[in-house]
C-alpha cells in the first residue's frame, strides 16, 4: 500500500500529503499539528476581532460609541459576551428533538473550521518558490492541507453547512425556526449553483483545483479578478453573501418576520456556536475570495527569501486583502436594506445563474479559440452573439410566463 | 497501529452504524441523517483508496443535494413523525424485503469469499492509479474520450427528467380552476368573502359600542392625569 499511495505524492513534498497515508514520520505529524493549531487559534482570534470590528464600525456609522467598556476600545467585548453565554441557562423546548437539537450547532461550526484548512495564508510565490516553506526540515505549504480536490472541499463543506441550519430549525419543534430554516436552505441551495458556476471560470483559468496552484498561477499580479473579466468575481461575491446569510440576504433571521430565525429556540453556548459559525464563515469566505480572485498571499517580496520574505510579507499581503473584504461585508450590513424573499430567488435563478453560465461559456470559447489558433476577435464576437440570443430567449420566456401568470391571477389581487 | 487501519476501522464503524440507523430508527429525519453519516463514511473510504474526486463528489452531490432534498420533502410533507409499521402498506412487502436482503447478503459474501485470496489491500484493484496526475485530470480525459457518448446521453437524460418534472408539477391551462368553486366565479367568491368579513366587522363594532362607556371613562381619567 505504501508504495502505491506514496507515488501520488509529489516527490519531495511529503508533508504536503494531507491525509498522512503511507509511512508517517514524527516530524511530519508535528508539522501538521503545528499548522492545525496555528490555523485554529488564528481563526478564532480573527473571529473575536471581527465581531468587535463589525460592531465598532456599524456603531460609528450610526453615530454611537459601540462596545467601549471591556478592555481598551472594547476589544474584549466578544470574550465578555462569550463568557456570559457560557454561564446562561441552557434551554430546550419541550417539543424539540433532543439529539438533533444538540447536534445542529456542531454541524454548523465544524464545516466553518474545516474550510479554512485549504486557504494558503503565507509563503512566497515569487522567485520560483511556489509557496513552499521549510518547517523543521520538512517542505510544506502554509496551509493546513493541499488536497487534490482543493477548492471542491470548500463546496463540499458549504453544502454540509446547510445541515446545521436546516436541522436546527426542524429540531426546535417550533414554527418560526422551521420557517427560517426552510428559507435558509432554499436560499443556500439556490446560490450554491451560482457560486459553483462562478468558481468554474476561475478553475478554467487556473487549470487546477488545488488552492496552492490557483494562487501560484496568480503570482505577479495576474489576478483572476481581471483574468476572468470581473464578472465571475462580482457573481461570486453576491452569491457568497447570500450563502453566508448576511445582509442584504439575511432573510433567514429577519427579526420582523421570524423573531430570530433558525436559532430562535437556542440559548447559552449552543447559540454562541451558531454565532461563532456565522462569523467564522464570514472570515473564511473572505479568505476564499482572496485566494480565488486576488492572488492570496502572493505579492511583491522585494527579492527577500529569508523569513521576512517567506512568512511576514506574504501574510501581510494576505491580511491586507482579507481586511478589504471583511470591510466590504461590514459595509453591506451597515448600508443595504434587506431583500424580499421573491427578489432573492429571482436574483439567484434568473440573473446570477444564467449570467455566470454565459460568462463561463464565453471564456471557454475564447480558450478553445486560442488553443485552436482561430481568429480571437471573430470567436469572441460569435460567442457573444450566441449568448445574446440565449439571453434574449431567456428574457422572452420569463416575460411570457409572467404574462400568463398575470392573466389567471385572482381579480383584486393587484397587478 | 498503522494510520490506514485506524482510519478504516473508524470509518467502517461509522458506515455500519449509519446503515443500521437508516433501517432501524423510527423517525424519518433520523433515518436521513444516518444516511448522511454512511455517505460521509464512504467518502472517507474513497479517499483512502486514492479516489479523491469521487469522495468530493460523494459529499457534494449525495450529502449536499440529494439528502437535503429528502429532508426538504420530509419536512414539507410533515411526515417527520415515527411511522407505524404494524402492517405492510403492500401485501407481502415484508417477506419480499427479507428475501431480497438475505439474497443480496449471500451474494456479496459469496463474491467476497470466492475471491478472498485476491484481496490484496492495494489502493485500487481494477484501474492502476497513475501517480503522476491528479484524479480529476485522469477522469476528465476518460470521460471526454472513451465514454463521451455515455456522458452526453446521461446529461440528456437528466435534462429530460428536469423538463418532465416541470411539466408534471405545472398543471396545464389556468392555475386556478374556476369549476372548483361552487358559488360562481372566483370574483363572486371573493366578493362573498369580503361581504362576510364586513358583516363580522359590523358585529364587532356593535360590541365595541356597547362597551364604550368604561373606555370613555378611562380616557377622561388619562386626560385628567395629563
Amino acid at each position: 500500500m505504501t508504495s502505491t499511495l506514496q507515488s501520488h505524492v509529489i516527490a519531495g513534498m511529503l508533508a504536503n500529503d494531507p491525509l498522512l497515508s503511507g509511512e508517517v514520520g514524527l516530524t511530519t505529524l508535528l508539522v501538521v499539528l503545528i499548522k492545525v493549531v496555528v490555523a485554529f487559534v488564528g481563526l478564532l482570534l480573527s473571529v473575536i476581532l471581527m465581531v468587535w470590528f463589525e460592531r465598532k464600525v456599524i456603531a460609528d456609522m450610526q453615530n454611537r460609541f459601540g462596545p467601549n467598556r471591556a478592555g481598551p476600545f472594547g476589544l474584549f467585548q466578544t470574550i465578555a459576551d462569550g463568557m456570559k453565554l457560557i454561564f446562561k441557562e441552557d434551554l430546550m423546548p419541550e417539543r424539540a428533538d433532543p439529539f438533533v437539537f444538540k447536534l445542529a450547532p456542531f454541524l454548523s461550526l465544524i464545516p466553518a473550521f474545516l474550510t479554512f484548512a485549504i486557504v494558503p495564508i503565507a509563503g512566497s510565490f515569487n522567485d520560483g518558490l511556489d509557496g513552499v516553506v521549510t518547517i523543521l526540515g520538512q517542505q510544506t505549504f502554509m496551509q493546513v492541507a493541499d488536497p487534490q480536490i482543493g477548492i471542491l472541499l470548500f463546496l463540499a463543506m458549504s453544502s454540509l453547512a446547510v445541515y446545521g441550519i436546516m436541522l436546527a430549525g426542524w429540531a426546535s419543534g417550533s414554527k418560526y425556526p422551521l420557517l427560517g430554516s426552510v428559507r435558509a436552505t432554499a436560499q443556500m441551495v439556490s446560490y450554491e449553483a451560482a457560486l459553483g458556476l462562478a468558481l468554474a471560470s476561475v478553475l478554467l483559468i487556473a487549470g487546477s483545483l488545488s488552492t496552492n496552484a490557483i494562487v501560484n498561477g496568480q503570482a505577479g499580479f495576474r489576478w483572476n479578478v481581471w483574468m476572468t473579466g470581473l464578472v465571475p468575481f462580482v457573481i461570486f461575491t453576491i452569491a457568497a453573501t447570500a450563502e453566508l446569510n448576511r445582509p442584504p440576504f439575511d432573510l433567514v433571521e429577519a427579526e420582523q418576520e421570524l423573531v430570530g430565525g433558525f436559532h430562535t429556540e437556542y440559548s447559552s453556548f449552543r447559540f454562541a456556536m451558531f454565532f461563532l459559525a456565522e462569523f467564522l464563515n464570514t472570515v473564511t469566505m473572505s479568505a476564499i475570495i482572496v485566494t480565488l480572485f486576488f492572488g492570496g498571499p502572493s505579492g511583491p517580496t522585494f527579492g527577500l527569501t529569508n523569513w521576512v520574505g517567506v512568512y511576514i510579507l506574504p501574510f501581510f499581503w494576505f491580511f491586507l486583502k482579507l481586511l478589504v473584504f471583511l470591510c466590504m461585508f461590514v459595509l453591506f450590513r451597515a448600508t443595504l436594506p434587506r431583500f424580499r424573499y421573491d427578489q432573492v430567488m429571482d436574483l439567484g435563478w434568473k440573473l446570477l445563474i444564467p449570467a455566470s453560465l454565459g460568462w463561463f461559456l464565453l471564456l471557454v470559447a475564447v480558450r478553445v479559440g486560442s488553443d485552436q489558433g482561430w481568429n480571437l476577435v471573430a470567436t469572441g464576437l460569435a460567442a457573444v452573439a450566441g449568448l445574446l440570443a440565449g439571453a434574449f430567449l431567456l428574457i422572452l420566456s420569463i416575460r411570457a410566463s409572467a404574462a400568463k401568470r398575470a392573466a389567471v391571477s385572482l381579480p383584486g389581487e393587484g397587478t | 497501529m498503522r494510520v490506514e487501519m485506524f482510519t478504516f476501522l473508524l470509518t467502517a464503524a461509522i458506515c455500519l452504524a449509519g446503515s443500521a440507523g437508516v433501517v432501524l430508527l423510527r423517525n424519518p429525519v433520523h433515518n436521513a441523517l444516518s444516511l448522511v453519516a454512511t455517505l460521509f463514511g464512504v467518502a472517507v473510504l474513497f479517499i483512502q483508496q486514492g479516489a479523491y474526486f469521487l469522495a468530493a463528489i460523494q459529499v457534494i452531490v449525495y450529502a449536499g443535494a440529494i439528502v437535503i432534498l429528502f429532508l426538504f420533502v420530509i419536512m414539507l410533507l410533515g411526515v417527520d413523525k415515527a411511522e407505524g409499521i404494524d402492517r405492510d402498506p403492500i401485501l407481502g412487502q415484508r417477506t419480499a424485503a427479507i428475501a431480497a436482503g438475505v439474497a443480496i447478503l449471500g451474494l456479496s459474501l459469496t463474491a467476497l469469499l470466492s475471491v478472498g485470496s485476491r484481496v490484496t489491500g492495494q489502493a485500487s484493484t481494477l484501474a492502476a492509479i497513475d501517480g503522476s496526475e491528479p484524479n480529476i485530470n485522469a477522469l476528465a480525459k476518460v470521460l471526454f474520450t472513451d465514454y463521451v457518448f455515455a456522458f452526453e446521453i446521461t446529461s440528456v437524460l437528466l435534462t429530460v427528467a428536469v423538463v418532465g418534472a416541470v411539466v408534471l408539477s405545472r398543471k396545464a391551462g389556468s392555475a386556478i380552476d374556476v369549476a372548483e368553486f361552487p358559488e360562481g366565479t372566483t370574483a363572486d367568491l371573493l366578493q362573498a368573502k369580503h361581504d362576510a368579513a364586513a358583516v363580522e366587522q359590523e358585529v364587532l363594532e356593535e360590541v365595541a359600542t356597547e362597551d364604550e362607556t368604561p373606555e370613555g371613562e378611562a380616557e377622561t381619567t388619562e386626560e385628567a392625569l395629563r
